[in-house]
């Protein structure tokens, strides 16, 4: 059972680490190995997978260790309000990042594709039709895009259905309902495990049947570079998901203080508006 | 309840500590990871000056003489990627390490172990950038701001600087995050926000802004990046994406950036003034908004850094009024520190002079800016060394000489030692005269039409290139001198009091010299 934040230490300093050191060889492997891999030096994917485990492994060992410190008793209010300030901080970052790629499609949408339609460019491209969604007057290909109201909207209903789940293991919580919890829990991972199936499934079918490929122009890389990073934080996402249950199964977390259940429920709810936001503009719209 | 309160105060007296190299890999010290950060940005600043010299060294006469075209251009990008992300940028997070905590009354920064790995995700980002020289195509070579199609058609060392900006923007971002926690969260009882000292104020600012548009660079990098590899048409016309629009993302990076490698210099400046003229910084509440109008506004002004892309002529006027607009917090903020000084009793000690010096010279800087923001002008002066002359006078003289003023305010709190007074001065005299040499006869050569970022020119710009040549071997060589004097003061020196400077206030200077180990491990009350 948690420590109270009562009997915690006003400030909390840890013992030196060796974690952050092998996060650095981690990146350092990885970007090495990618930079290898995409330059056409086959090696490069083992680099590339050395630097992976070598993160997983840093990552494991480090939220362990903050486990340990938080049941141990070690976090104080003044700490817990730390990772408040800090995940809000956080989240406003990812935001500014999906930000970059939604400005991206704006721009494309709203003012270079319609730009190498007009008058002018009728010279350089006199066959390009500038109606959204296109892929750009060099690409002849053709490609369909995927209805906003077939797996989009099931998929809108899901991230939907499980923010309600969610919400409900945290009441659980509160009220010290373990088994709810979980159960409510559970039913949040599915739903977000199901998207991820819908998703591949849809990505599959856009690839195969539809011609949308990620060299598709416009359309096609804002398409995939915009649901590709929501898909990614999605994945990110449900494995919090899965880690918070099973840290409630065990007995972790408190009533009025749990604060790594309330990260992860902020930033599932992040993953869920950043959803909506998509299936307005690069589905429906 | 007491036992653990003891145990966790004073986590570490009872255990054993790394020592040797792995003190300095395991670290979750402040004023450990602060060192270690000073000691990365000065040897990138010496290898970003030395890759400066080279260019310099090829511009001393016209013709080509010492390197090939495409290793020009090269040196060029690298000198400055390296000197942005690798000397500047973590020299102030150094600073903001070291000092925060002890300014604002905390025991450390609010996530320790997170902070260590901020700063050792610096080596490898640097190493990358190293490696890249040697791969086949050598070091990118589109300039710092990595513009399309250029950064599109380069060789694998693209890749290698792409990444190695992802790791350093991975630093950044953890880094501002615990600033702006440990500012918001771990103060002190009594040290409300209006009380905290400017420096302060101005890192909660910078770091804001750090969290604002880092991730929007990462954003642009990784469009390079798949344009590059994976096929897509983010910048290429034939797919229905535009070049310009990566100039539009990097420049909402890319102005608060230079205001993010201003701000805290701001800081830096506003306390030494005071400390030196032993007087109250005037104006302090003005101060704190005039910084954050600047950080507000800096977001709407990037396209400045675009006026021959042909935008429309509305668009160009907006931003021309709005970059316009922010020379008046700037001007608030020049008008306090001269009024702190008016009728102070005044001495000029080395950090003083590097003040006073970063007044007039960024000052300058700062008019060639709202000259450079008037967009006839610029469409005249747009690539030519004015603009050079002019980014060199707010980095150089801007940022460079506020870290140079801090680290000699703060070198006794550091080291326990009086650096050499004699020394001090007699570098700030030679990098202020050698700076002059080196970038005032560039504004007449951009004046005079002479593009930025080539390794030849027209025989009429002989002379000034050969003068700002000579200047920047002058300048680099000074930095020795400040090296020496640092390690000088390292080493030993005159006995540095708790407060060596009679004027200066703030709770550093209620901790001994050299600052112990820990301190504030139990928080000082603030009155
Ligand atoms: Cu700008």
């Amino acid at each position: 059972m948690s420590q109270t934040a009562s009997t915690a230490p006003s400030y909390f300093i840890p013992q030196p680490s060796t974690w952050p050191i092998f996060g650095s060889f981690a990146l350092l492997f990885m970007a090495l190995g990618t930079t290898l891999w995409m330059n056409d030096v086959g090696e490069g994917k083992y680099v590339l997978i050395a630097g992976l485990c070598l993160l997983f492994y840093m990552m494991f060992g480090w939220f362990g260790t903050v486990v340990r410190e938080s049941e141990g008793g070690l976090y104080s209010k003044r700490v817990d309000v730390s990772f408040r300030w800090s995940m809000s901080w956080f989240i406003f970052s990812e935001v500014m990042f999906f930000a970059a790629f939604f400005g991206a499609l704006f721009y494309m949408r709203v003012i270079s594709v319609p730009w190498l339609g007009d008058l002018d460019h009728k010279l350089l491209w006199p066959e390009f039709n500038a109606a959204w969604p296109v892929a750009g007057p060099g690409i002849t290909e053709r490609f369909e895009t995927i209805p906003a109201f077939g797996l989009p909207a099931f998929n809108t209903l899901l991230l939907l259905t499980s923010g309600v789940t969610i919400t409900l293991a945290h009441w659980a919580l509160i009220a010290n309902n373990r088994p709810a919890v979980v159960r409510w829990m559970v039913a949040t991972i599915a739903l977000g495990v199901v998207f991820l199936f819908v998703q591949g499934y849809e990505y599959t079918h856009a690839w195969r049947d539809l011609n949308l490929q990620l060299d598709m122009g416009a359309y096609g890389a804002t398409f995939y570079m915009l649901t590709g990073f929501h898909g990614f934080h999605v994945t990110i996402g449900t494995i919090m998901l899965i880690v918070i249950t099973v840290r409630c199964a065990k007995g972790h977390f408190t009533p009025t203080q749990h604060f790594g259940f309330e990260g992860v429920a902020w930033y599932w709810h992040f993953v869920d508006v950043v959803w909506l936001l998509l299936f307005i503009v690069v589905y429906a719209m | 309840m007491q036992a653990t309160h003891d145990h966790a105060a004073g986590h570490d007296h009872g255990h054993a500590h790394p020592t040797g190299i792995m003190r300095w890999i395991t670290t979750t010290n402040h004023k450990d990871i602060g060192t270690m950060y000073l000691w990365f940005s000065f040897v990138m600043f010496l290898v970003g000056g030395v890759l400066a010299l080279l260019l310099r060294t090829e511009l001393f006469q016209p013709g080509m003489q010492v390197v090939e075209p495409e290793v020009f251009n090269q040196l060029t990008t690298m000198h400055g990627v390296i000197m942005v992300f690798g000397a500047i940028m973590p020299a102030f997070v150094g600073f903001a390490n070291w000092m925060l905590p002890l300014q604002i009354g905390a025991p450390d920064m609010a996530f320790a172990r997170m902070n260590n790995w901020s700063f050792w995700l610096l080596p490898p980002a640097a190493a990358l950038l190293v490696i890249s020289f040697f791969v086949p195509g050598g070091a990118a070579a589109g300039g710092w701001t990595l513009y399309p199609p250029l950064s599109i058609q380069m060789g694998p060392g693209m890749d290698l600087a792409i990444f190695a900006l992802h790791i350093l923007g991975a630093s950044s971002i953890m880094g501002s995050i615990n600033i702006v926690t440990t500012i918001l969260n771990m103060r002190a009882p009594g040290m409300t926000l209006m009380k905290m000292p400017l420096f302060a104020w101005t890192w909660l600012i910078t770091a804001y802004l750090l969290i604002a548009v880092m991730p929007v660079l990462a954003g642009a990098i990784t469009m390079v990046l798949t344009d590059r590899h994976f096929d897509t048409h983010f910048f290429n016309a034939a797919g229905g994406g535009d070049p310009v629009l990566f100039q539009h993302i990097f420049w909402f990076f890319g102005h608060p950036e230079v205001y993010i490698m201003i701000l805290p210099a701001f800081g830096i400046v506003s306390e030494i003034i005071p400390a030196f003229a032993r007087k109250q910084l005037f104006g302090y509440t003005s101060m704190v908004y005039a910084t954050a109008s600047i950080a507000i506004l800096s977001f709407i002004v990037w396209a400045h850094h675009m006026f021959t892309v042909g935008m429309p002529a509305t668009a160009q006027l907006f931003f021309m009024f709005a970059t316009m607009l922010i020379a008046v917090p700037t001007g608030v903020k020049v008008f306090n520190w001269v009024a702190t000084m008016w009728r102070g009793s005044m001495t000029f000690e080395t950090p003083m002079l590097f003040a006073c010096g970063f007044i007039f010279v960024f000052t300058m800087g700062g008019f060639t800016g709202l000259i450079l923001a008037i967009t006839p002008i610029d469409i005249q002066l747009h690539d030519t060394y004015f603009v050079v002359a002019h980014f060199h006078y707010v980095l150089v003289a801007g940022s460079l000489f506020a870290l140079f003023a801090g680290t000699y305010y703060w070198l006794p709190k550091w080291t326990g030692h009086m650096y050499d007074e004699t020394l001090g001065k007699l570098h700030f005299w030679l990098s202020v005269i050698f700076f002059n040499v080196t970038f005032f006869v560039q504004h007449f050569l951009g004046l005079a039409g002479m593009p930025r970022r080539v390794p030849d020119y027209a025989l009429q710009f002989a002379d000034f290139n050969m003068i700002s040549t000579i200047g920047a071997f002058g300048f680099g060589l000074t930095q020795l001198l400040f090296l020496y004097v640092v390690v000088k003061c390292i080493r030993g020196g005159a006995k540095a009091a708790d407060c060596p400077w009679e004027g200066a206030r703030g709770l550093e200077w209620t901790v001994p010299s050299p600052a112990p180990y820990h301190t504030f491990e139990t928080p000082p009350v603030v009155r």
